[in-house]
């Protein structure tokens, strides 16, 4: 078979099955080895480890990629940061672990926006990931290279980290389903943080049904990690197709202004709006909600997310691990190491952070971000209350030329708009893709739903997906 | 004097070591002396993406010793990050709490002497007490290039004990930390042993004119290796700032280093150099409540602490409170002592004879307390001996360096030298007679009024006996024969 890179995670599981699984690889590195020099998904694929570790496993054989800020012993593992090139963590993430255990083969090391920060790839140090529907554009990020692998076939799935948006505005951009998990319902044990009371692992796959299989995997209680819930985990594929009747739908009005597109692009709000009736058909009810503080997520973000960062990110001093730059003494290790490892993102965030956290603008800024943040959650808490399902879209415009903001953070900031909330709440949402641009560029439909609740953003995102087969085009590489 | 125009203002700042078996937020031994970056793992070397979990047993110690310090326990428990560049802290931020500390409001009731040497008490407040994770230990002996970190040390639990500027002087900071340790001791909190860190302790002085309200500027003093050197900084200290005023000069607020070798304090950094630690809460460790039935569970399991405990010895036992103020410091000297009278001895003559002799005969061989080859036992032999009027006690200091080098106990010494009073009337009778006629001018001064003859008479009885006759009875001899 020529075109076993073309299946969805689903149709990998059963083709190992049937003892094909040496094949999935061979598939996947000759897809990579013709398309990856263009789209630089991957930052290395030397790393694939061994298949056939627990042959009964819910992934048995089929190779899973990972973003490269996800530790897996033994192989290198960078944040796409030139302070960190050469770290080889000791241990495994803890949903390393559990891909391992299910069987899956850990291939791939995606690139990412340095240490996260970022919504276009553009920041890496292995320079930017292209987006496989038009190689001019960015594939999102931060995990733009996890999407942009599974967009150009040369992954069945892959893992991501979301702390303001950075599986689902990649995916939304790519084409791709992309769920970020309610915070504390996937392990962060051994991911390198970003915003430590964000940051949460997800699946980028190419089907809903592709995104419940793997959260059936990831998803779970870990010790190790003292923000990880303890709460049931259910088999996220059994209940894809129940009925999706009397199901209620909230649309913030804050996002769709009755006289305006609001901040969104014609197209995605087009979209959007169609994407509504196609819900409404399928049995959904339509109401519109009220999200009163939502308008401040970005500026809270940037503060709160941003602190955490500054304090996550004083590790990387060249004493221990990585680049160590030449100097006279400790403190000209400090400033020699920091100056050249870190990327001029990053050294962003960490002085906006150390500003936000110092003495005289702490209460100014972080606690006051806080405290915004405790509203948030509250808007959300009562709109769940009236609604199952909050709807938007996740970016308010498709994939942007490379280069195109990469000068302009606030503009940058800004196509996180409608992702960033569920990160300050802390509830699970999903982007699916809900149709093209006129340039034939993908757009995402963001699902939000209450804590905890991922089965029903999936049921809806499923039937939706079944519905509209929008997963069906690919992109022409 | 100057001197006495000033009056001191203290508060100590001290770090114990918790008791556990691992680390705060790791499960790492907590094992003194391992090799260098043995006892290591990705959390304590805040390898990229580990995460801490809170020790369970490092809570409770700290409960414990909130308790121990009649202190209020909070009952939402939130950690902070103290953020900081040093190559002893691997996460460049030190899990810490910031501003809701485990335990709060307590206090400390020391013995100390006044001025004129009577033991008063004295209530030194409590402002709080934090858990917080130590930091490594920076390795520049026998080095010749660089420095290297040992990371065993990394993430030990700490708990920081800040008092209130409420002691007045080196000797009640002496007191006070003496007090501390013995009650952390006691609620099995810490060993405390100074020599291996597990207590370390940072002074802040200040001075102000007395009678004035208002603190002077304070400067901290660090690097205090015993409660000696914590004494003598202070001393130190508090003479440096009154020479600095007394020059027309101004205190500034500093951090001060302690130099044993040289006796004196001098300038770690000043206050511009002060870090901004940039404290947030620790978003790794969610807040969470501690339950009121688990405080009390906690506080049930204390046992009695050393004022307690002094208290008991003074009004059960009748001790003097000097006596009893040593005995409790030391919770293996407290034991020794209850299982020496629950052996069988008195408790006034057990407290004498542990403080006074035991402890010295024990000191010149070095030998520690807890190692002594005299049990408890064998010590209430000897004082039953005394008691029931075997020996006199001037034996039985003889006795006591033979039951220690013989290994034998006071009975079997006692009958092997032939050792035992004499208590033959006869026989002392027979000695007082013969030292009367002897000594006419003794007898007639006695007579004439010189009651300390009569002791000279007692002696020389004692001397011809070779020590053993009963003293009670050759007074009671002499006094017959000579009315």
């Amino acid at each position: 078979m020529s075109d076993l890179h073309l299946l969805t995670l689903k149709e990998a599981i059963e083709q190992a099955k049937k003892g094909g699984a040496a094949d999935l690889v061979t598939a996947l590195k000759n897809r990579a080895q013709k398309l990856n020099p263009s789209v630089n998904a991957f930052i290395g694929l030397e790393n694939t480890s061994p298949i056939g570790a627990a042959a009964s496993g819910a992934l048995a054989g089929v190779p899973i990629a990972v973003k490269d800020n996800i530790c897996v012993e033994g192989q290198e593992t960078t944040c796409a940061s030139k302070i960190l090139k050469g770290h080889v963590p000791p241990y495994d993430a803890h949903v390393i672990q559990k891909l391992k255990n299910a069987g899956a083969s850990i291939y791939g090391r995606c690139n990412m926006d340095e240490f996260a920060f970022g919504s276009s790839c553009e920041t890496s140090t292995y320079g930017p990931s292209k987006n496989p529907w038009n190689l001019d554009c960015v594939p999102g990020g931060s995990s733009g290279g996890s999407a942009a692998a599974v967009a150009a076939d040369m992954a069945y799935a892959a893992l991501g980290s979301d702390t303001g948006g950075s599986i689902r505005q990649p995916a939304a951009l790519c084409g791709l389903v992309g769920l970020k998990p309610t915070y504390g319902r996937v392990s962060r044990n051994g991911l390198i943080a970003f915003g430590s009371s964000f940051d949460q692992i997800g699946p980028i796959t190419k089907t809903v049904e592709d995104s419940a299989i793997l959260l059936n995997v990831l998803a779970g209680h870990d010790a190790m990690d003292s923000t990880s819930a303890n709460v049931p985990v259910p088999d996220y594929t059994k209940n894809l197709n129940t009925s999706i009747k009397g199901l209620k739908i909230g649309l913030p009005k804050e996002f769709f202004p009755k006289d305006s597109a609001g901040g969104m692009d014609k197209d995605v709000e087009k979209s959007v709006r169609e994407a509504v009736e196609v819900l409404k058909g399928l049995g959904a009810e339509i109401k519109e909600i009220s999200l009163p503080h939502v308008q401040y997520s970005v500026e809270v973000y940037y503060i709160v997310a941003v602190a955490e960062a500054s304090s996550n990110l004083g590790r990387f001093d060249g004493v221990r691990y990585g680049a160590r730059a030449a100097a006279k003494d400790l403190n000209e290790v400090y400033f020699a190491s920091r100056s050249a490892g870190f990327g001029q993102e990053a050294k962003r965030r960490i002085l906006l952070g150390t500003f936000v956290l110092s003495a005289g603008y702490y209460e100014a800024y972080y606690l006051k971000g806080q405290k915004v943040r405790t509203l948030i959650r509250n808007d959300f808490d009562h709109a769940f209350k009236e609604v199952d399902v909050i709807l938007s879209p996740t970016s308010p415009c498709a994939a942007f030329k490379i280069g195109e903001k990469s000068s302009d953070p606030l503009a940058m900031y800004l196509s996180d708009i409608y992702t960033i909330p569920a990160n300050l709440a802390g509830i699970p949402a999903l982007s699916v893709p809900c149709g093209f641009t006129g340039a034939g560029l993908p757009i995402g439909l963001q699902l939000m739903g209450r804590a905890f609740e991922e089965e029903t953003i999936l049921r809806m995102a499923h039937q939706y997906e079944q519905k509209t087969q929008f997963y069906k085009k690919k992109p022409a590489l | 004097m100057t001197q006495t125009k000033y009056e001191p203002v203290i508060g100590l700042e001290v770090h114990v070591q918790l008791g556990t078996k691992s680390k705060l937020f790791c499960a790492c031994p907590t094992d003194f002396g391992s090799e260098p970056n043995a006892n290591t793992c990705p959390v304590c070397l805040g390898m990229p993406g580990s995460l801490p979990v809170l020790n369970a047993e490092a809570l409770e110690l700290g409960m414990r010793a909130g308790l121990a310090l009649d202190c209020e326990i909070n009952a939402r428990l939130k950690f902070d990050r103290k953020n900081y560049f040093y190559p002893d802290l691997p996460k460049a931020y030190q899990i810490s709490q910031y501003d809701m500390p485990i335990d709060k409001n307590g206090h400390l009731i020391v013995e100390v002497k006044d001025k004129e040497g009577k033991w008063i008490e004295k209530r030194i407040g409590i402002t709080r007490a934090h858990l917080e994770e130590d930091a490594g230990k920076l390795l520049h002996e026998g080095i010749v290039d660089g420095t290297l970190v040992d990371y065993n040390r990394g993430g030990i639990p700490l708990l920081e004990i800040v008092s209130e500027p409420d002691i007045r002087s080196a000797e009640e900071a002496y007191a006070y930390l003496t007090a501390l340790k013995a009650v952390l001791q006691y609620a099995g909190v810490s060993d405390c042993d100074m020599e291996m860190g597990k207590l370390r302790c940072d002074a802040n002085v200040s001075v102000r004119p007395v009678g004035q309200e208002k603190f002077g500027t304070r400067t901290e003093t660090k690097n205090l290796n015993s409660f000696r050197a914590v004494q003598k900084a202070i001393d130190y200290e508090i003479a440096r700032q009154i020479q600095v005023i007394e020059d027309g000069g101004v205190v500034e607020q500093q951090t001060r280093l302690w130099n044993e070798a040289k006796g004196e304090t001098a300038l770690m950094r000043s206050k511009e150099d002060a870090h901004d630690y940039r404290y947030f809460p620790e978003p790794d460790l969610v807040p969470f409540t501690i339950a009121r039935e688990k405080v009390e569970a906690v506080r049930k399991t204390l046992p009695e602490l050393p004022r307690a405990r002094a208290k008991r010895f003074v009004e059960k036992l009748g001790l003097p409170r000097a006596d009893a103020h040593v005995l409790v410091e030391d919770q293996v000297l407290a034991a020794f002592f209850e299982t020496t009278i629950a052996e069988g001895a008195s408790a006034k003559l057990a407290a004498n004879w542990l403080l006074n002799d035991l402890l010295g005969t024990l000191n010149e061989q070095k030998i520690k307390i807890e190692d002594s080859p005299i049990s408890p036992k064998a010590l209430a032999g000897l004082i039953q001996l005394i008691d029931n009027s075997t020996i006199n006690g001037k034996i039985a200091k003889d006795v006591l360096p033979l039951m220690l080098s013989e290994n034998k106990s006071a009975d079997q010494i006692v009958k092997e030298k032939g050792l035992a009073q004499v208590q033959d009337t006869g026989l002392i009778e027979q000695i007082a007679d013969k030292v009367i006629a002897a000594n006419p001018k003794s007898v007639e001064d006695f007579k004439a009024g010189k009651k300390q003859a009569l002791g000279f008479l007692v002696g020389q009885v004692m001397k011809e006996s070779q020590g053993k006759a009963n003293p009670k009875m050759i007074n009671e001899i002499l006094t017959k024969k000579l009315s």
